[in-house]
């Protein structure tokens, strides 16, 4: 099988996107438009989900405890002992005093949350497997317990409620607004980044993992280097994405990131396709939208239970796992290759 | 001096002994054989030397360097390349990703064009240039085997161990193989560790040719001397037939 695409075309369906993302708020309504703030976060946190899973091979099914990590990272920083006190709440001391403008709390909340993962990566590479499903599933499960439990880091069951942030610099823009653009240009530079990295020396070195470990352990690639990586990175991803929906949503609270968000994050992977970057859009439209979709479904005139989403989000992964393995990418693929006249079949 | 040189290693599995006291040293520049009747532990030594494995005694000096406790992905960036038995490719990555993977030790991150270009001469130089944008799975076996080898060579190694490359070939491949082997010696300045059931392609590219059976050595010298040792023929061929004979 040949690349599906030529770079020409590639770089047209990126201008094309980004055209359409920058141009949106101007034909759509502040309620659609947070909808599409919430595309972007899913869009992050799956972008770095299919780092681990898609390109190296390593499941995760606690990806939202990764989002919570940086969430709370972010909403502790935003507050300050200030804002936890504000909120009678009785802040640790190794919050700082004053808060941070929300945008600066972003690349921190990656930080901490790679810095997490990282270190989960090291005993993980003992893990594979079924084991290693269960053990992040584990961590996903203690999460909004270990939240609850650290009242003075967290606030407790009963959540922090944030500060709703403005537009810096005195643009003036709705706050609705502002969060879309802050949401976008983050997944818009993360997706580059991803880009860059699963095309070079990296991203060689996880995929060679991920289809044979001892041929990539005789091509001088080191394990235990490029898994841990791919946690440490994954998981920043995972904790920007999380930042991002703590501000977006201005609260946080242990069930911000359940363990079902942890499930429908691997789900929407599969669903956009493993190891394709531009799969992951479709995968956080799906994330986004099906469940809505799926309560009530358009033209249908039905209205099912909020627990429609789940089910037809169950139905949609069973689909394509057995009918399209390849997720939405193999499905764009098969489009377009008649298209771009990409010849050779895959074997 | 020895470019490589196994000294009394022995490898145990359980109870079994897969290696038992084998010593066997290559000058560089040489191609040395290494046969054996299915079982006798020849790729068990390639595993040992490429640190797959670790030997339960013994040492393995390469270039004077002690590997026994070097860990198995550094192996490549000494100098030491390989194939695989059964072929083994990166099944989801283009050709040329698959060599690019086997120069990983040589490149930079971020290295750009230079190991693209260096992989795409690899690429011609083994008459795999159409194939660059292929993925593995659909090419036909001798085709793959030349992949693998292209990938072991772009790491550019000083020591080349081959398992079996004639494995699975047609007649007309496996003649072209020993040129092609000569050719690799001459053109990379390589010492190539050679395992084969092939005798004709063993006895005529080799310089000299080392014998396991059961996990012991029980012969070594020129492929003339080999082929002559009594031992050796009733490894192959059963007792009973030197009897006969």
């Amino acid at each position: 099988m040949r690349r599906w695409t030529s770079p020409a075309l590639q770089g047209l369906v990126l201008a094309v996107a980004v055209v359409l993302i920058a141009l949106l708020p101007r034909f759509t309504s502040e309620f659609r438009l947070g909808q599409f703030t919430y595309v972007a976060i899913y869009f992050v946190a799956l972008l770095g989900l299919n780092i681990l899973t898609g390109y190296n091979g390593q499941i995760s099914l606690g990806h939202a405890a990764f989002m919570g990590i940086g969430g709370y990272t972010a909403a502790v920083l935003i507050l300050g002992r200030k804002g936890f006190e504000l909120l009678g709440q009785h802040p640790s001391h190794v919050i700082p005093d004053h808060g941070m403008r929300a945008v600066f709390t972003i690349p921190i909340a990656g930080l901490v949350a790679g810095a997490t993962g990282y270190l989960f990566g090291i005993p993980a590479l003992r893990l594979g497997g079924h084991s290693l499903a269960l053990a992040t599933l584990a961590v996903a499960v203690s999460f909004p317990a270990v939240a609850k439990r650290f009242e003075h880091l967290t606030g407790g069951g009963g959540g922090l409620s944030l500060p709703l942030p403005h537009a810096p610099l005195g643009w003036h823009i709705s706050t609705p607004h502002w969060l879309y653009y802050e949401a976008w240009v983050s997944a818009g530079i993360l997706f580059v980044v991803a880009w860059l990295l699963v095309r070079g020396r990296v991203g060689r070195a996880w995929r060679a993992i991920r289809d044979g470990e001892i041929a990539a352990v005789s091509s001088g690639v080191s394990p235990a280097v490029y898994k841990t990586l791919a946690f440490g990175i994954s998981a920043a991803y995972a904790g920007v994405a999380g930042a991002l929906f703590a501000i977006q949503v201005s609260y946080i609270n242990p069930d911000t990131f359940p363990v079902t968000l942890s499930i429908l994050l691997l789900a929407s992977v599969v669903i956009g396709g493993l190891s394709s970057l531009s799969g992951v859009i479709v995968g956080a439209l799906v994330l986004e939208f099906l469940p809505i979709y799926a309560q009530a479904p358009p033209l249908l005139h039905l209205h099912f239970a909020k627990q429609a989403g789940p089910v037809v989000f169950g139905i949609a992964l069973m689909v394509i796992v057995l009918l399209m393995p390849g997720g939405a990418a193999s499905l764009i693929r098969r489009i377009t290759r008649p298209v771009t006249g990409a010849l050779a079949r895959k074997g | 001096m020895a470019l490589l040189a196994v000294e009394n290693v022995t490898r145990r599995f359980g109870g079994i002994v897969a290696l038992a006291d084998v010593s066997l040293a290559l000058e560089k520049g040489q191609i040395v054989g290494l046969i054996g009747p299915n079982g006798a532990g020849k790729t068990t030594l390639f595993n040992l030397v490429t640190r797959l494995y670790r030997p339960n005694s013994g040492r393995i000096l390469f270039d004077d360097k002690d590997l026994t406790r070097t860990p198995a992905y550094r192996i490549v960036r000494l100098g030491i390349a390989r194939t695989f038995q059964n072929v083994v490719l990166f099944q989801h990555m283009t050709v040329l990703e698959n060599l690019l993977v086997g120069a990983h030790s040589r490149l930079r991150p971020f290295s750009g064009g230079r190991g693209r270009k260096q992989a795409l001469q690899m690429l011609e130089y083994l008459q795999l240039g159409e194939f660059g944008e292929r993925l593995p799975g659909g090419l036909p076996f001798g085709t793959l085997k030349r992949v693998e080898l292209a990938r072991a060579l772009a790491a550019r190694p000083t020591l080349l161990l081959l398992d079996e490359p004639a494995g699975g070939l047609n007649h007309e491949e496996v003649g072209e193989l020993a040129d092609v082997i000569r050719r690799l010696r001459r053109d990379f300045d390589l010492t190539i560790l050679l395992v084969e059931h092939h005798m004709s392609l063993v006895m005529s590219v080799s310089d000299r040719v080392h014998v396991l059976n059961f996990g012991r050595k029980i012969a070594e010298g020129t492929p003339g001397e080999v082929q002559a040792n009594p031992a050796v023929i009733e490894a192959y061929l059963g007792a009973e037939s030197v009897d006969a004979a």
